[in-house]
């Protein structure tokens, strides 16, 4: 997508990345970059899924994305494990550009403190530190 | 990420034209350029546009060395490994500028202007250090002047199988061929063009006065010319093997290392050409391979071949769809079909040595 957007639904990391929180109790969130983060890295040319099961850390990088001229690491926003990865980013990685809240997702987490989202941002707070 | 322009860095005439067309830019060497021009996509369309069609890059932050009298063959002979001599008045010649042990100081055209004038392009990021070693080597030549002459021309390159008829309809008389360079008007503007470029396509570099640039490049966009940024310049020159200085090539290893023997006449008696000599007589420890990833990954510089040796430049190619690069590796393992592993940061990906250039265009 051409223009900047943050949806008021996700919660941010100011790393650059977001979090959908299944609100039905399950403790599963959805996890990928911000629009910020993908127009900074340019067109992604590849993007390899963690493994299923893979134990991530707020705060620790947990996966990379690469476009022709970078790579850049993928925070991971909140700690959990891995769930289910987006497979169709593997054949298609320009996705992560093309709609980076929805089929652009990268990978599906079990949390295993949802506590943690009281320390992420709400998108106003979020665009304020891309003001800076 | 973030890449915060801080107001020390130097402009090309260019860069209100990048600014209005939405550039992306980064600090290169000390400019201000632009890497690709709108959003994500951009850099592989520019990429796809130069191979298809026609690119016009801003390459102004590239240095220019004038040196003229009657001394002046002697003294480039001395400092540039090709044979100055072979480079008759309105010719073009590549060649490298080594240290006393064969180390390479840069990477340099040459464009001779008239029977005893210049020019030589040098890198935006060794542009002072060069002037100082063509300064310092001027002292033992009698009758020979060098000039900073990086003020005095902006540059831009045209390249693209659509390159030269975009050019030549603005242009008075018939384009030099290939490896020529000679005054024209261009758009009604002093041009020095030149039958060259770093992209594998045919085109021309335009040198002109900074205040022509603007117009020039107006121009060259209107008669459907795609800006392209330095990002798909790198992708472009990596696909067909062309060198990167500070990528590629470095004071750390001599031309013989790097595969550019071809533009070594140690007979002119060089500064490194006995140095040179010795490397090319007993072969080399290493040499610089191309490769491609097999399989998926894209390995960067700084990589670790396994079994020694190091990717020096590494991007994904627009054009193959999969990992390439340039790796110094060990002389004995730099056969074209070696299986080479490359450590990318953790990772171990197989690779293949391919014959140079990667890319080609009737493949």
């Amino acid at each position: 997508m051409a223009q900047a957007s943050y949806p008021a639904e996700l919660l941010y990391h100011p790393e650059h990345d977001w979090a959908r929180i299944e609100d039905d109790g399950s403790g599963l969130a959805t996890l990928g970059i911000t629009w910020y983060a993908q127009d900074s890295l340019g067109e992604v040319v590849f993007f390899e899924a963690p493994a299923l099961g893979t134990m991530l850390t707020k705060d620790e990088p947990y996966t990379e994305v690469e476009s022709v001229k970078a790579v850049s690491d993928v925070v991971a926003p909140l700690s959990g494990e891995v769930v289910e990865v987006n497979q169709a980013l593997a054949e298609n990685p320009a996705t992560i550009n093309e709609d980076p809240y929805g089929e652009g997702w990268l990978v599906k987490v079990r949390l295993s403190d949802p506590s943690e989202r009281e320390a992420l941002l709400d998108a106003a707070s979020y665009m304020a530190t891309l003001a800076g | 990420m973030s890449s915060t322009a801080t107001p020390t860095l130097r402009r090309t005439p260019l860069f209100d034209r990048h600014v209005a067309a939405g550039a992306k830019l980064v600090d290169f060497a000390g400019w201000e350029m632009p890497v690709y021009y709108g959003g994500p996509p951009a850099l592989i369309q520019e990429h796809m546009a130069v191979r298809e069609a026609c690119g016009i890059f801003d390459v102004s932050h590239m240095g220019e060395i004038e040196t003229s009298g009657p001394g002046s063959p002697a003294l480039l002979q001395r400092l540039l490994s090709n044979d100055v001599a072979k480079i008759a008045p309105g010719g073009a010649q590549y060649s490298v500028l080594c240290r006393e042990d064969g180390g390479v100081l840069d990477d340099l055209f040459t464009y001779r202007l008239d029977v005893d004038r210049y020019l030589t392009i040098t890198n935006a990021a060794n542009h002072v250090q060069d002037l100082a070693w063509f300064n310092a080597h001027a002292i033992d030549v009698p009758d020979v002047e060098v000039h900073d002459r990086i003020d005095e021309w902006a540059m831009l390159a045209v390249q693209g199988p659509l390159a030269r008829e975009i050019v030549q309809a603005i242009s008075d008389s018939p384009l030099p061929a290939r490896m020529r360079a000679e005054p024209r008007r261009v758009a009604g503007a002093e041009v020095l063009v030149c039958g060259t470029g770093y992209t594998g396509e045919d085109g021309v570099e335009l040198l002109c006065a900074p205040e022509h640039a603007a117009a020039l490049w107006d121009e060259i966009v209107r008669r459907g010319a795609t800006p392209a940024g330095l990002g798909a310049r790198d992708t472009l020159r990596l696909e067909v093997c062309f060198h990167l200085y500070g990528n590629d090539l470095s004071v750390e290893r001599g031309p013989i290392e790097a595969g550019l023997g071809w533009c070594c006449k140690e007979d002119t008696s060089f500064i490194g050409s006995d140095a040179v000599r010795a490397v090319r007589e007993r072969g080399p420890a290493e040499r610089l391979v191309a490769f491609a990833i097999d399989g998926p990954g894209i390995a960067r510089q700084g990589n670790p071949v396994a079994g020694g040796g190091e990717v020096t430049s590494g991007t994904l190619s627009p054009c193959l769809q999969t990992g390439i690069g340039l790796a110094y590796v060990p002389a004995e393992r730099a056969a074209t079909g070696t299986q080479l592993q490359i450590d990318v940061r953790g990772k171990m990906r197989p690779a293949v040595v391919k014959d140079k250039p990667l890319y080609r265009k009737d493949a």
